[in-house]
C-alpha cells in the first residue's frame, strides 16, 4: 500500500521536474523580446482603437511609434499634440506635430433647401441607398441622411438632426479619426484644419453638376460660378468639376468668398456677426446695449 | 409532368392584366432622349453633333470595344443637345436629345410588314448584322448579342435555347410578341441557329401562356429542329441557368457561362430583333413595352421607340392614377422604382408598372427568425440570410466563398421573408463590392 503511494509521488514529481526543465529551456530559447516601451506608449494612448492613426488599433500604433525612426507621418488624432509630445519624450525622439483637424459635413441640403422628390423604403443605410439610386432628392451627390456616419463615430461626436436630416458634428467631441469620412458612401465629410475658436469657412456642397441642374436640385448648391475663386486673394480656392473647394491650410478666414457666393453655399461658422453687413450700424449697437 | 428547375422558386400572383391587349404603335413623342449606354459593357461613342439632322435608324453612337453595342436614332429630326441627363438609374448619363420632325426612316430599311423567310446570309454575316444593328439581349440584361453569338474557341454549342418564359408577373410583352409575330420569331430563331451553327433549338414557354404555346407549336411543326416546351409556372424560370436546367437538365458551373454546357440562350424578343435586323435591315430602335398596373385605365403593350419618355407611355395608357405610389421599370420582382417618369425607355425596358400604395410599400424590417424560407426559395442554392449578414458586416471575403456572385438578384428571398428583411438590397451591395474586389485582384 505504502509503496503505491511512494511510486506515485516519485513518478509524478519526476515528471513535473522534467516538464519544468523543458518549459524553462523553451521559454529561454524561444523568448520573444518585446520592447517595454511599447507598453509604456500604449498606456498613454486613448485606447479607443478607432483607427484614426491608420493602424488597426492602439497597440499597433504604439509598436509603429517605437519602431519608427522619426515621427513623420505618425499621429494620434485623438490625443493630439500633447500626447505626441509625451510619446516623443518617452522614446527620446523629436515630436513632429501635425495640424489638428476636424470633420466637416459638406452638405446643407435641408428639406427647405433641397425638396424631397421621392420616397425611399429600402434598407435604411446610406451605403445601400447609394448603391441603389440617387436618393430622395434630385441631388445625386448630397447627404442621404440615414446616418452611416453617426453609426461609425466611436466618440459620440455626431447625431442626426431630425429637422435638417443632416448629421451634426460636435466641435468638442470630434477627434478627427476619420471613421465617418470612410463610412460616407458619397465622401461628403471632409477633415479640415481646426482653427481657433472652432471657426470654419467651407463650401458646404459636393454637387459636381453644372449650375442649372445643381441649383434646381438644391437652393444652396455650389453652381461652380467661380466668383469665390476670383475673390480669394490667397489662392486658397480651386474650382474643379463645377465645384469650388477651399483649402483649409491656405485659408486665412477673410470671409470675402462668403459674401461673393450667389447661392450661399459657402458657410462661415463660429464668427462674430459682421459689422459691415448690417444696414444701420447704429441699430446694431443699440441692440447690443439692450 | 411539366419540366421545371429543381431547387427553389416562388409563385407570386401572376397579374398578367395586359395579356389580351394587342401590340399597338405608340404615337411618336415630340422629343426623344437616347442614352449612349443602354447595354452591359462600355458606353458607345457619339457619332452625331448638335444641330445635325438624323433619320430613324441612323447610327448615333458607335460601339466602343468588343462588349458594347451600336445605338441608332429612333426618330427623324434634329439633334438639339448632347448632355448629361438623368436616365432610369437616377444618375446622369450622356444622352442624345432629338427633336422629332416627321417620321423618315433610312432608305435601306424595309418597312414592309410582309414576312421574309429565306435566309441568304452566312453565319458570320448574320453576326455582323447583329453587331451593326446594335442588338442586345431584350430579356432585360441587355448583354450585346453578337458576343453571345461568337462562340469561343474550343467550345461547342449543341442546342439553342429560346427564352419565352416571361416569368415576371405583370409583364406580357414577350407573350404578345409570340402570339402576333410567330413567323418572324421562328425566322429569327433560324437565323440564330445558322449563326451558331446548331441544328436544334428549344423554345421554353411557361404553361400560363397556352395560346402562345399552341401557335408556336403549330408553326414549328413545319420547321425541322425547333421544338416548343411548355414549362411549369414558377419564378424565376426565365433565369438563364434555371431555364437550361429545366430544358436540358444541365447545370451551368459557378462563374461559368451557358456555352460551358453547350448551349446559348436568347430571348424571343431578341430573336424578333435579329429577324428585323437581318431580313429587314432595321437596327434596334424600338421594342415592345408593357404598361400595366391595377389602377391604370388602359393597360397595354406598345411598340415604343427607344428614348421615348416613360411619361409619354403612361399618358397613352390613361395617365398616372392618383393612387399611384410607385412606378417600377421592369418586372415587379427585379425591376427598379423610378425617381421620376421623365426618363427614357431604353433597350432593356420590358415593362412599366404603376403600383398603388398598398401593393408597393415594403413591410418594416425585423430581425431574422431563422425560418430558412429564403434558402428554400433561392433558385441558385445560396443562403440569402447569411449573404445579407456578411454584406451588412462588410465581410466580403467570406461572402465571396459563399458564392455571392452566383446570385442573379431575382428577389425571391426578399419576397418570401416573413420578417420583411431587405435581403436583396444587401446582397446586391455585397455582390458589387465582391465583384470590385475580384476586379482589383485580377488587375494586380
Amino acid at each position: 500500500m505504502n509503496s503505491v503511494i511512494i511510486y506515485t509521488v516519485v513518478s509524478l514529481s519526476s515528471l513535473g521536474a522534467l516538464f519544468a526543465v523543458i518549459l524553462f529551456v523553451v521559454a529561454r530559447k524561444f523568448r520573444v523580446f518585446e520592447d517595454p516601451r511599447i507598453d509604456q506608449i500604449q498606456e498613454i494612448l486613448p485606447g479607443a482603437n478607432c483607427g484614426g492613426c491608420g493602424f488597426a488599433g492602439c497597440r499597433n500604433f504604439a509598436e509603429a511609434l517605437v519602431k519608427a525612426d522619426s515621427f513623420e507621418g505618425l499621429n494620434c488624432p485623438v490625443g493630439g499634440a500633447s500626447l505626441m509630445t509625451d510619446a516623443a519624450e518617452i522614446l527620446g525622439r523629436e515630436a513632429v506635430l501635425t495640424e489638428p483637424l476636424i470633420a466637416v459635413v459638406r452638405c446643407n441640403g435641408t428639406p427647405e433647401h433641397r425638396p424631397r422628390t421621392s420616397n425611399y423604403d429600402g434598407a435604411r443605410t446610406c451605403t445601400i441607398a447609394h448603391s441603389l439610386y440617387t436618393g430622395e432628392t434630385d441631388c445625386s451627390y448630397g447627404c442621404l441622411g440615414y446616418g452611416d456616419c453617426v453609426v461609425a463615430c466611436k466618440f459620440d461626436a455626431m447625431y442626426m438632426d431630425p429637422e435638417t436630416g443632416l448629421p451634426v458634428i460636435s466641435d468638442e467631441k470630434c477627434v478627427a479619426c476619420g471613421a465617418c469620412v470612410k463610412a460616407c458612401p458619397r465622401t461628403i465629410i471632409e477633415l479640415r484644419k481646426k482653427a481657433k475658436k472652432d471657426r470654419k469657412i467651407y463650401v458646404s456642397c459636393v454637387n459636381c453638376d453644372k449650375g442649372g441642374p445643381a441649383r434646381k436640385a438644391c437652393k444652396v448648391a455650389c453652381i461652380g460660378c467661380g466668383k469665390c475663386v476670383k475673390a480669394c486673394e490667397y489662392d486658397a480656392i480651386t474650382l474643379e468639376n463645377n465645384l469650388a473647394w477651399i483649402d483649409s491650410m491656405k485659408c486665412v478666414f477673410c470671409r470675402k468668398c462668403v459674401t461673393e457666393c450667389p447661392t450661399s453655399a459657402i458657410l462661415e461658422i463660429n464668427f462674430p456677426p459682421r459689422k459691415e453687413r448690417s444696414s444701420e450700424p447704429a441699430e446694431t449697437t443699440a441692440g447690443k446695449t439692450e | 409532368m411539366l419540366k421545371t428547375f429543381p431547387i427553389g422558386g416562388v409563385h407570386p400572383p401572376e397579374n398578367k392584366i395586359s395579356a389580351d391587349k394587342a401590340i399597338a404603335d405608340l404615337p411618336l413623342p415630340s422629343q426623344v432622349v437616347i442614352p449612349i449606354s443602354q447595354h452591359i459593357g462600355a458606353p458607345s461613342a457619339t457619332e452625331v453633333e448638335k444641330g445635325q439632322t438624323v433619320k430613324a435608324g441612323q447610327l448615333i453612337a458607335a460601339a466602343k470595344g468588343y462588349v458594347s453595342a451600336n445605338i441608332h436614332s429612333s426618330v427623324s429630326g434634329k439633334v438639339t443637345k448632347i448632355d448629361q441627363i438623368t436616365d432610369s438609374s437616377g444618375y446622369k448619363k450622356t444622352c442624345v436629345v432629338i427633336d422629332v420632325e416627321g417620321d423618315e426612316w433610312l432608305e435601306s430599311i424595309d418597312r414592309d410588314e410582309r414576312l421574309v423567310s429565306d435566309i441568304r446570309l452566312s453565319g458570320e454575316e448574320i453576326v455582323k448584322k447583329c453587331l451593326e444593328a446594335g442588338i442586345v439581349g431584350l430579356g432585360g440584361a441587355t448583354f450585346p448579342s453578337h458576343v453571345k453569338l461568337s462562340i469561343p474557341q474550343g467550345k461547342k454549342c449543341e442546342v439553342l435555347i429560346i427564352n419565352g418564359v416571361e416569368c415576371e408577373p405583370y409583364l406580357t410583352s414577350d407573350h404578345r410578341l409570340m402570339i402576333e409575330k410567330p413567323d418572324e420569331i421562328i425566322t429569327g430563331i433560324r437565323l440564330l441557329m445558322k449563326a451558331l451553327a446548331v441544328d436544334r433549338a428549344m423554345i421554353g414557354i411557361e404553361n400560363n401562356k397556352p395560346d402562345a404555346i399552341a401557335i408556336l407549336r403549330e408553326k414549328c411543326s413545319r420547321q425541322e429542329g425547333i421544338s416548343v416546351h411548355p414549362l411549369e409556372v414558377k419564378y424565376p424560370q426565365g433565369g438563364e441557368k434555371q431555364l437550361i436546367k429545366a430544358l436540358i437538365n444541365r447545370e451551368v458551373p459557378s462563374g461559368g457561362l451557358p456555352i460551358d454546357v453547350g448551349t446559348v440562350v436568347h430571348n424571343v424578343g431578341t430573336a424578333f430583333a435579329v429577324y428585323e435586323a437581318v431580313q429587314k435591315n432595321k437596327p434596334l430602335f424600338e421594342r415592345i413595352v408593357t404598361i400595366t398596373g391595377k389602377s391604370i385605365s388602359n393597360p397595354g403593350n406598345y411598340r415604343v421607340r427607344i428614348g421615348t419618355p416613360v411619361s409619354h407611355l403612361i399618358e397613352a395608357a390613361g395617365g398616372i392614377p392618383e393612387t399611384t405610389a410607385k412606378i417600377v421599370n421592369g418586372g415587379p420582382m427585379m425591376g427598379k422604382a423610378l425617381n421620376t417618369p421623365d426618363v427614357p425607355v431604353v433597350k432593356g425596358t420590358s415593362g412599366i408598372i404603376l403600383f398603388d400604395k398598398q401593393e408597393s410599400v415594403r413591410p418594416a424590417s425585423g430581425p431574422c427568425i431563422r425560418c430558412s424560407r429564403c434558402i428554400t426559395a433561392c433558385a441558385m442554392g445560396l443562403e440569402p440570410y447569411l449573404l445579407m449578414v456578411l454584406a451588412e458586416r462588410s465581410m466580403f471575403e467570406k461572402a465571396e466563398t459563399e458564392k455571392i456572385t452566383d446570385c442573379m438578384e431575382c428577389g425571391s428571398c426578399s419576397y418570401v421573408c416573413p420578417a420583411g428583411r431587405p435581403l436583396l438590397d444587401y446582397i446586391r451591395f455585397g455582390k458589387s463590392q465582391v465583384m470590385k474586389m475580384m476586379r482589383e485582384r485580377k488587375a494586380k
